[in-house]
């Protein structure tokens, strides 16, 4: 009665094999499967996903909550995950996830992640966390959109991104911004030159 | 520059999410202020941003709406704020799929695209070609054209990426643009270089002339861009791959001096490049190797991971390479990153002495808790390969994967760890008894059914021929009382192969099947009845037959022959021996898997290959009344590989005829061949009946044609034959390009190879699972026994492997493996004979000067057991 069970089990492992043997990577400008921000709670903050590894909503939240659960307790930047490469970063409250194939440069997926940080991290003036994030959504959605379209990273170097990305904040005159506002960025500033 | 949102979201509580309780109806409503005049930028900026948001939590938009907030936002192009422009792009590209008539945005989008705002246009273009279909592609092809070649970067990359994305869709449209394509490629920016290369190479990949010219320009002048590097390396090392040649080509040079590139990503991708290329020397391996070593001490995790990833990888084939860097795997055992620390002990276990194994061990046991459940998988599949090699270490190796066993972990963890318990206990007799303890500990709290009829399936096999086979029925009949249907039934099957090898534990057994007999389960009940009525015969050869060695047809096919007998009823009873054999696995290959996690895999039964055989030959109507396939042989040449034509021949055997496919392949590009048959001459009596020819056999088109034999029937001791073979057929000259053909031909003819019938194409492989039960079912009475001297072979492995590939059977209780330093060995095949006549041969082998050989052959029928030893002598 366990004669098909085996021969399946041949079967996949036969096949196996011959992905094993295609590992030659076909030369493809698709780099990125996906590009992940969640929050502290594991919690959905960015999602892009650029193929169909994961079609449904449904798999994309189990997979972002198998992504959290391995990688929010330890500090490590790579890790192999439903057979995918994950190289992360997280900064205080945040979590940034770039994903490719287990086949991918693992140096071009940290450019990638290297470009979104840094690009966030000028932008909200190296306060990045969960809170200016928010506030900044629509920065966070263009520096995607400049750095992958569709799988293909289309920019690695963050200064031309915040370039592109181009938000001006000299619009809100200091009339319209709340005391707390002003201090706060007045402290940023003070802050910062002292510390370069 | 950051901007602030407005004062009532700063007020939403600090900490909290300001769009945590967003409602998409609300959100829709408030996108009605889009249509007010003037257009207020920032209240209009923060809904589309909340928009974008709900869209990127995976909120559902339906049509109607959605299609209702694409046409207020279409409006907001009046305004002239910059970041709204932007933030408009993005919402199009969000909704592309989901809005309908998304095209009235094209003449705006044109707009920005060649307007003098920068900033506006490389996001333009993207949106652009995201609504963009092959028709209105036409109509925007000059301005895409001019794009490419802009000398803003971020339109140029915009455009070609663009393009690149549209080529699935418009090939021929986006192959007019390859000349601007070009000229981007020299362009001094890098990003622009590599989308330019991309693109490129993805319009001319099918033209292998056009690449390699490519690469050569490319790989001539030099790039800039890190990126584009790594794009040629995978495009030579393809390029490589695929001409099958030497690695002493200018390609590999250029992947060799890309070691020496500056930045890591490319050193990095050019290492991988010539680690994964098949057949590479050790001394081609070395500089790739050195430079991973290096890696292996970057502070960068990632460049750590890369490295030893890929040195593991090495290490499958050429540990030796890897020795050099044990001392820089070893530091990284500690490392913070347990991915790391496991991909280099599992290397280190490849490479490694037999010494270190258990030091090694102890270090993985202390973080193996921490990794993730595709690295523990790769850490038993080099436990796996470590017991091959050294099998003196298996109780080490045992208690390790006992404990991991008892820890937590997913489906594809545990049965890799059963799938190495197994694999070490048929390697190794005296590991049998821990392992099936081990087996039966785990199954006692096992939530997968496959693993628990796995090894139930297992015990069942092994258990009763322990020393103590009593202390298992224990653990079988637990699962019989606490679990689901499927491991219910194949623990009643265990429990009945335990009371028919064991005459002691026959009436426990009996009693306990009685139990079984009131399960709540069909399937249960049925197995247990039929066991019960079984084992109460007591008789060896309904033991053997219907409980040791099941069913060996193929079960397609039993299926098959059952419906045809349902639609024909007829007074004989149905004849098991009319459904054609299960192609039993000729042997379970190893695989070497990469440490890369299980991918998904589709778990579908596929027919076997003699399966499609039988179809295919079914639809011949010259080849009806021959009865079921028996057997299909695997291809031979009667060709070299590189002539005219290309022939290969499978053997189909049937009960009292064979079938020859020959595949032919027409190398010629001017040639068109016809009516194509293969003439045979027989040097014994067979008796050809049939041609089938192959009608049409254009250039580089597979075709079949067929010839049928009828075997001697007078003389069935005339098993083989040669057969030499001429392909015959009728040629027209045809125009290489068109492939149109003149109106006349000749006749013309091609000598063959000779074409061997032996033995081993009327034996069918058949698993008996217990080949002592099964010697015992056919009884002596027609025995016959002679020996041989085998005076050419030196080894009793050879002479194990010759006998096996001489009959064509399969070897039972893995004793195709002969243990070392011995010097007698007793073999075990068997086999169906054509016509359906079990055949068991016991070939007792002794070593000295020679081998010498004593055979034993059994058989339901007298002629079979003369075809053998006439066939061996």
């Amino acid at each position: 009665m366990t004669c098909p069970l085996r021969s399946r089990s041949l079967l996949a492992s036969l096949l196996t094999r011959k992905k094993m043997d295609s590992s030659i990577l076909e030369p493809s400008l698709y780099t990125v499967k996906a590009v992940l921000i969640l929050d502290n709670d594991g919690d959905r903050l960015y999602a892009k996903y650029y193929d169909d590894t994961y079609p449904t909503a449904k798999e994309q939240k189990a997979f972002e909550k198998n992504i959290f659960n391995k990688t929010h307790r330890t500090d490590s930047e790579i890790a192999l995950l439903e057979g995918l490469t994950v190289v992360y970063k997280s900064n205080i409250d945040l979590f940034f996830y770039v994903i490719g194939s287990s086949h991918e440069n693992e140096l071009m997926l940290m450019a990638v992640l290297n470009c979104l940080f840094d690009s966030l991290s000028q932008m909200l003036r190296k306060n990045v966390e969960r809170r200016a994030l928010l506030e900044n959504m629509e920065g966070l959605f263009l520096a995607v959109d400049e750095i992958v379209d569709g799988g293909v990273i289309l920019e690695s170097d963050p200064q031309q991104v915040v370039h592109r990305v181009a938000l001006r904040g000299d619009d809100v005159p200091l009339t319209e911004q709340t005391v707390t506002q002003v201090l706060q960025s007045a402290k940023e500033q003070i802050k910062w030159s002292l510390l370069r | 520059m950051i901007k602030k949102f407005d004062k009532k979201d700063e007020e939403s509580g600090s900490g909290s999410n300001p769009f945590q309780h967003l409602e998409k109806s609300a959100v829709l409503q408030e996108a009605r202020i889009f249509n007010e005049t003037p257009i207020n930028p920032r209240r209009c900026l923060h809904i589309l941003t909340k928009i974008i948001y709900l869209l990127n939590q995976g909120e559902h938009f339906g049509t109607t709406e959605a299609t209702e907030a694409f046409f207020a936002m279409t409006r907001l192009f009046q305004s002239n704020d910059q970041t709204l422009r932007r933030m408009c792009y993005l919402t199009i590209k969000e909704m592309a799929n989901i809005s309908e008539d998304v095209i009235i945005v094209t003449s705006s989008l044109t707009k920005d695209m060649t307007g003098k705002e920068d900033v506006y246009r490389g996001p333009a273009i993207r949106a652009l070609c995201r609504i963009t279909d092959t028709t209105m592609l036409q109509a925007i092809e000059r301005y895409m054209k001019q794009a490419i070649v802009d000398k803003v970067p971020s339109v140029s990359s915009s455009a070609l990426v663009s393009s690149l994305h549209m080529v699935k869709m418009s090939y021929d449209v986006v192959k007019r643009w390859v000349n601007e394509a070009q000229e981007a490629a020299s362009s001094d920016n890098i990003m622009v270089q590599y989308h330019a290369l991309g693109l490129l190479y993805h319009l001319r990949k099918n033209d292998r002339l056009a690449v390699t010219k490519m690469l050569n320009k490319f790989t001539k002048s030099g790039l800039k861009s890190p990126f584009a590097y790594c794009m040629l390396i995978r495009i030579a090392s393809k390029l490589l791959d695929e001409t099958e040649g030497g690695h002493d080509s200018p390609l590999f040079d250029f992947i060799e001096s890309c070691l020496r590139n500056k930045n890591e990503m490319v050193v990095y991708e050019a290492a991988s490049a010539i680690v994964h290329m098949p057949n590479c020397t050790a001394r081609e391996l070395a500089p790739a190797v050195s430079v991973l070593q290096l890696f292996c001490s970057s502070p960068k995790a990632a460049l750590r991971y890369a490295a030893v990833r890929t040195l593991n990888k090495v290490a499958m084939k050429h540990p030796s390479a890897v020795t050099a860097c044990n001392l820089d795997l070893e530091n990284l055992i500690t490392d913070s990153n347990r991915s790391i620390a496991t991909l280099a002990i599992t290397t280190l276990l490849k490479t490694g002495s037999e010494s270190s194994v258990d030091r090694l061990m102890k270090q993985i046991s202390s973080f193996v808790s921490e990794i993730s459940d595709e690295f523990k998988v790769v850490v038993v599949q080099a436990i796996s390969a470590l017991c091959q090699k050294y099998p003196r270490k298996h109780s080490v190796m045992m208690n390790f994967l006992s404990n991991m066993l008892r820890d937590d972990g997913g489906f594809d963890y545990k049965r890799a760890i059963v799938d190495c318990i197994i694999s070490i206990i048929e390697e190794n007799p005296e590991s049998k008894e821990t392992g099936l303890a081990h087996l039966c500990e785990f199954i006692e709290d096992c939530e997968h059914t496959v693993l628990a009829t796995k090894i139930l399936h297992l015990l069942g096999k092994e258990g009763p021929r322990t020393p103590q086979p009593s202390k298992y029925i224990r653990f079988i009949f637990n699962r019989v009382v606490l679990e689901s249907e499927a491991v219910r039934a194949a623990a009643v099957s265990a429990l009945a192969k335990f009371g028919a090898q064991n005459d002691d534990l026959l009436p426990s057994v009996l009693v306990l099947m009685q139990r079984c007999m009131m399960d709540s389960d069909d399937e249960v009940r049925d197995r247990a009845t039929f066991y019960m009525n079984v084992l109460q015969q007591k008789q060896k050869a309904l033991n053997a037959a219907y409980i040791f060695n099941g069913l060996s047809v193929s079960i397609p096919g039993l299926e098959k022959s059952l419906h045809q007998y349902t639609l024909e009823p007829s007074e004989k009873p149905f004849d098991m021996k009319s459904v054609p054999l299960a192609t039993t696995p000729i042997s379970e290959h190893k695989t070497d898997n990469a440490p890369v996690a299980t991918s998904k895999l589709p778990d579908k039964l596929t027919p076997s290959r003699q399966d499609i055989y039988q179809e295919q030959l079914a639809a011949i109507p010259d080849f009806q009344g021959l009865g079921p396939l028996f057997k299909s042989s695997e291809q031979v040449q009667l060709t070299e590989a590189e002539t005219e034509y290309v022939v290969r021949c499978v053997k189909h055997t049937f009960a009292t005829h064979m079938v020859f496919q020959f595949d032919c392949t027409n190398t010629l590009n001017d040639q068109l061949l016809q009516k194509v048959v293969v003439q045979m001459e027989p040097s014994e009596s067979y008796e050809v009946m049939d041609y089938i020819p192959a009608t049409n056999l254009p250039y580089s088109q597979p075709g079949s044609c067929y010839t049928l034999v009828r075997l001697p029937e007078d003389d069935p001791t005339a098993v083989s034959c040669t057969f030499s073979c001429t392909m015959k057929y009728l040629v027209k000259d045809c125009d290489p390009n068109t492939g149109e053909p003149d109106d006349d031909g000749y006749d013309d003819e091609y000598v063959l190879e000779d074409l061997e019938v032996t033995v081993a194409d009327h034996i069918q492989k058949v698993l008996k699972p217990n080949f002592g039960a099964a010697w015992e079912e056919v009884g002596d009475e027609f025995e016959k026994e002679e020996t041989f001297a085998l005076a050419s072979v030196r080894t009793l492995d050879e002479a194990v492997g010759n006998i096996i590939s001489f009959l064509g059977m399969l070897p039972c209780e893995r004793s195709d493996k002969v243990p070392e330093n011995k010097n007698s060995h007793v073999l075990f095949l068997a086999g169906v004979f054509r016509g359906g006549h079990d055949v068991l041969v016991r070939a007792r082998l002794a070593l000295a000067d020679g081998v010498t050989m004593q055979v034993t052959v059994r058989s339901s029928e007298e002629t079979v057991v003369d075809v053998i030893l006439a066939s061996v002598g």
